[in-house]
């Protein structure tokens, strides 16, 4: 059987030059993300906006949309949102926070229902009070910059500075160019959706230290390659494995965007952007040539591993010292 | 690297076996499951946006606590300096504390003594930090009982406890299967219904204290009148339940509370056949009560229930049998509700509904069906690119992947944890992921292939090179699921689960299982050429 190959063995793509592209674009789209997310901000869904969702369906062709539409518009809600979804008489109803505490919140579900009867069905109903959500939304962004900081140390332990620092910079590349992308999109921003951004942090990071340890490894081969050079035979090297695991990745999110359901959708979608899109790009385009900006070369590594030797041999000194005083 | 002694081949396959085998019993029908010895009776628990159901946060409101505590302070101080006969004026809460001005300058410091005899170490008398709950100042005849934050907080600690056992029992009564009552925070409880469509009945009989008391009715002044000057003294003015409002004088005197009940059913009257709730009182209830009612036989008592009026009946007779009736022109789910209510005693403060995620059983049912079909498409369109790109060894991925999800979901089975919506989503994405170790691993066979090694040395330096970027890298993604895990709730906390598990899982397959069957083969093959 001939096996499939997307990559050919032995390529030799320049791909550090191309960071003369590839770094005014980044730099181009994360500041349209920027102004995206600054004039347009986010689309906060109930959790961290507070309100009530409902999501009812009309069984049997009995959803009249104008009707449900002059009924709910008749409460004095204040800002109410309906939306068909589907062809199967399902519509989502989404009222914003109302004045009056955690209580005023409670009384909007008890009025809709009898409003809309016994007749419909209710799939969803969701009520996020003023507090919860002011609380989740401190704990997303809270969690976001635990997670940025706890991989940087990690790195920072595995590799040498440069190296944590490399990432950390492509990975807020990758968070700003997705939260520009939801904030365009107007996509639906939930709790899911910072569960979206970590993991696409995590896959990010998966890809990008991939690429770095190879790096590392030819950095201790080939001490007298010019940096650019050894950079360009990394990636070139990762390459074929770049590729086949975007692919199954792909494969696997692509299923969840068909076929995941609409609980789902905007974390898939988002996923979808971020790992496929941005996070393979990241890794090969950004977080490997910032590595010639932040000074990486083969005397800075062994620089580092000399002061690593010059300490261990001081600790075991001290310890022998210790050893014959005791 | 690809030497496996055959203990240590059977010990994996046999560790993977079993871990897998683990999910079996989820897969079980219920009476097969229940048949099961109890140490396998373990299975994975659908999230409510799977099975439908209810989640309720309630939370303690810190105002109400201070309230209270406010209240009991000014009474044990009225009560203290009338015990030790000091003198005083304008004892009052004055925000968050409670003043008094002793009269006679002689007594302050007495009365300061006795004060603060009121304060209490935190934790009660096995408390080792020294803490009270009350400060108590002097300044000249003032004396000032301020409630510490501390005492506080560990009030809305005990309220919160107490509430959680009066919630489970509430709920209980209702009836639903498997409800979870949980503390959340310090001052929130979260409730679980799997099952339940619509909450508002469960709202409505969590949203009240239920506090319950018999008092006499004031008929010396007409309420109308009470309400525009003001109502005799030791009294108040109460609203009856429903409308239209009928307002009430009331003695702020209670003849006997809702503590002292020991029973309450649903019930019709024989003669009305109206619903109603019959109740019983303990011992000390009934002979307060018979007391009571043979004193006041013609005027008419109130049974209120969180300050509204039930109903005021006038006593015919002394009521000295223990039991009795309340009628209110209830509807017959309204006598049963105040029945349960009665049963499960008051809660020591007003629990509020802070946030409320419902889901019908169509929609988990649709999202059940949706994730399923993601998984099966999501896996047979990975597996059928692993095997078209490495053929074999894609056999092998694909093998390796599917133990994977099977540890997963033995792993969730043990631990008990939450299947949700996002958590299938993280089984897909970790089949996405796991096949990573397996081109990282190929990949660097075909590099160190291409380097010109002999088939089997390049497999070795595959394995033994790839594992420490494997390693690497998923410690990284791994980091980020833990972080989710500790800050998600529900659906989310359930993809931080799948997600984290299948990393471990998919090290330790790259590690074991995948390395094992490729050394099998090449124990088998001897292979000149890597097939890849």
């Amino acid at each position: 059987m001939r096996l499939l190959r997307i990559v050919p063995d032995d390529t030799h793509f320049d791909f550090m030059r191309f960071r003369r592209i590839s770094f005014p674009i980044s730099a181009l789209l994360s500041i349209v993300a920027l102004v995206a997310f600054a004039t347009m901000g986010l689309n906060f869904g109930i959790d961290f906006k507070g309100g009530t969702l409902l999501e009812v369906r009309y069984p049997n062709n009995t959803l009249n949309i104008g009707e449900v539409r002059s009924k709910l518009e008749g409460l004095n809600f204040g800002e109410v949102q309906i939306q068909q979804i589907g062809t199967d008489g399902e519509v989502l109803i989404r009222v914003a926070q109302q004045p009056g505490g955690e209580a005023a919140q409670q009384a909007v579900v008890g009025t809709i229902r009898t409003t809309l009867g016994d007749q419909v069905e209710y799939r969803r109903v969701e009520v996020v009070g003023p507090r919860v959500s002011q609380e989740l939304l401190s704990y997303g962004i809270i969690g976001l910059m635990l997670a940025v900081v706890a991989i940087l140390i990690y790195l920072w332990f595995r590799f040498e500075w440069q190296f944590a620092l490399g990432a950390s910079i492509a990975n807020f590349h990758d968070i700003v160019l997705t939260i520009g992308f939801m904030s365009i999109f107007q996509i639906d921003f939930d709790l899911t959706s910072v569960a979206a951004l970590l993991t696409i942090l995590g896959y990010s990071l998966n890809d990008t230290i991939v690429i770095y340890d190879r790096i590392r490894e030819l950095l201790r081969r080939y001490k007298k390659m010019p940096i650019d050079e050894l950079l360009n035979q990394s990636v070139n090297s990762t390459l074929s494995r770049s590729v086949i695991t975007h692919v199954t990745v792909t494969l696997a999110l692509l299923s969840l965007v068909l076929f995941g359901g609409r609980a789902i959708h905007s974390f898939s979608v988002t996923m979808m952007f971020g790992v496929v899109l941005v996070g393979t790009y990241t890794s090969i385009f950004i977080a490997s040539p910032l590595l010639i900006y932040l000074g990486v070369n083969t005397r800075a590594m062994e620089e580092a591993a000399a002061k690593d030797a010059a300490k261990d041999a001081a600790r075991s000194k001290a310890a022998r010292a210790e050893r014959t005083a005791g | 690297m690809l030497y496996f002694s055959r203990w240590k081949a059977l010990a994996i396959v046999a560790f993977c076996a079993v871990i897998c085998l683990m999910a079996a019993p989820s897969l079980l029908p219920q009476s097969t499951f229940d048949a099961l010895p109890h140490a396998l009776q373990r299975k994975i628990v659908l999230g409510l946006d799977l099975q439908g159901g209810s989640y309720i946060v309630l939370q303690v409101a810190q105002a109400d606590v201070r309230k209270g505590r406010l209240e009991q302070l000014r009474d044990d101080a009225r009560g203290a300096l009338r015990e030790a006969r000091i003198g005083y004026s304008g004892l009052a809460i004055q925000g968050n504390a409670v003043q008094v001005t002793i009269r006679d300058g002689q007594d302050a410091a007495g009365a300061y003594q006795k004060l603060r005899g009121l304060a209490q170490p935190i934790g009660g008398m096995v408390a080792q930090s020294g803490q009270l709950d009350t400060d108590v100042t002097q300044n000249g005849n003032v004396i000032t009982l301020t409630p510490t934050e501390a005492g506080i907080n560990a009030r809305t600690i005990q309220a919160v406890s107490q509430s959680i056992e009066i919630v489970r029992k509430r709920i209980d009564q209702l009836g639903t299967t498997e409800p979870s009552i949980q503390r959340q925070g310090s001052d929130r409880i979260q409730v679980q219904v799997p099952g339940l469509q619509d909450p508002s009945r469960l709202k409505a009989l969590l949203g009240q204290t239920a506090k319950l008391s018999f008092r006499l009715v004031d008929t010396s002044m007409n309420p109308q009148q009470a309400l525009q000057g003001r109502p005799p003294a030791g009294t108040e003015v109460l609203y009856s339940q429903g409308e239209p409002k009928v307002p009430y004088v009331i003695e702020q005197h209670v003849l006997v509370a809702g503590e002292d009940l020991i029973d309450a059913q649903p019930s019709f009257d024989p003669n009305t056949r109206e619903p109603v709730v019959t109740f019983r009182f303990n011992g000390n209830g009934a002979r307060r009560f018979a007391e009571a009612t043979q004193a006041n036989v013609g005027r008419p008592f109130a049974i209120v229930l969180d300050n509204q009026v039930i109903s005021a009946p006038v006593i015919r007779e002394p009521i000295t049998g223990g039991s009795g009736q309340i009628s209110g022109s209830f509807t017959v789910q309204q006598a049963n509700d105040l029945a349960i209510l009665l049963r499960a005693g008051a809660l020591p403060v007003p629990l509020q509904v802070v946030e409320e995620r419902t889901v019908g059983p169509g929609l988990g049912a649709d999202s059940i069906r949706a994730g399923i079909l993601a998984s099966i498409v999501g896996a047979l369109l990975v597996a059928g690119f692993m095997i078209a790109t490495y053929g074999l060894f894609g056999v092998v991925a694909v093998v390796a992947v599917a133990v994977n999800v099977g540890m997963i979901l033995g792993l969730l089975a043990m631990l008990g944890a939450t299947l949700t919506l996002p958590g299938i989503a993280g089984i897909v994405l970790t089949v996405g992921i796991a096949v990573d170790s397996n081109v990282l691993i190929y990949e660097r066979i075909r590099e160190e292939a291409r380097a010109g090694r002999s088939a089997i040395s390049a497999i070795d330096a595959g394995f033994s090179r790839a594992l420490s970027t494997i390693l690497d890298s998923n410690i990284t993604t791994f980091i980020a699921a833990a972080v989710l895990f500790y800050i998600g709730s529900g659906p989310v906390r359930g993809f931080a689960i799948t997600f984290g598990i299948g990393i471990i899982t998919t090290v330790f397959t790259a590690f074991t299982l995948t390395r094992l069957m490729v050394a099998m083969w090449v124990r088998a093959r001897r292979p000149q050429h890597v097939p890849i």
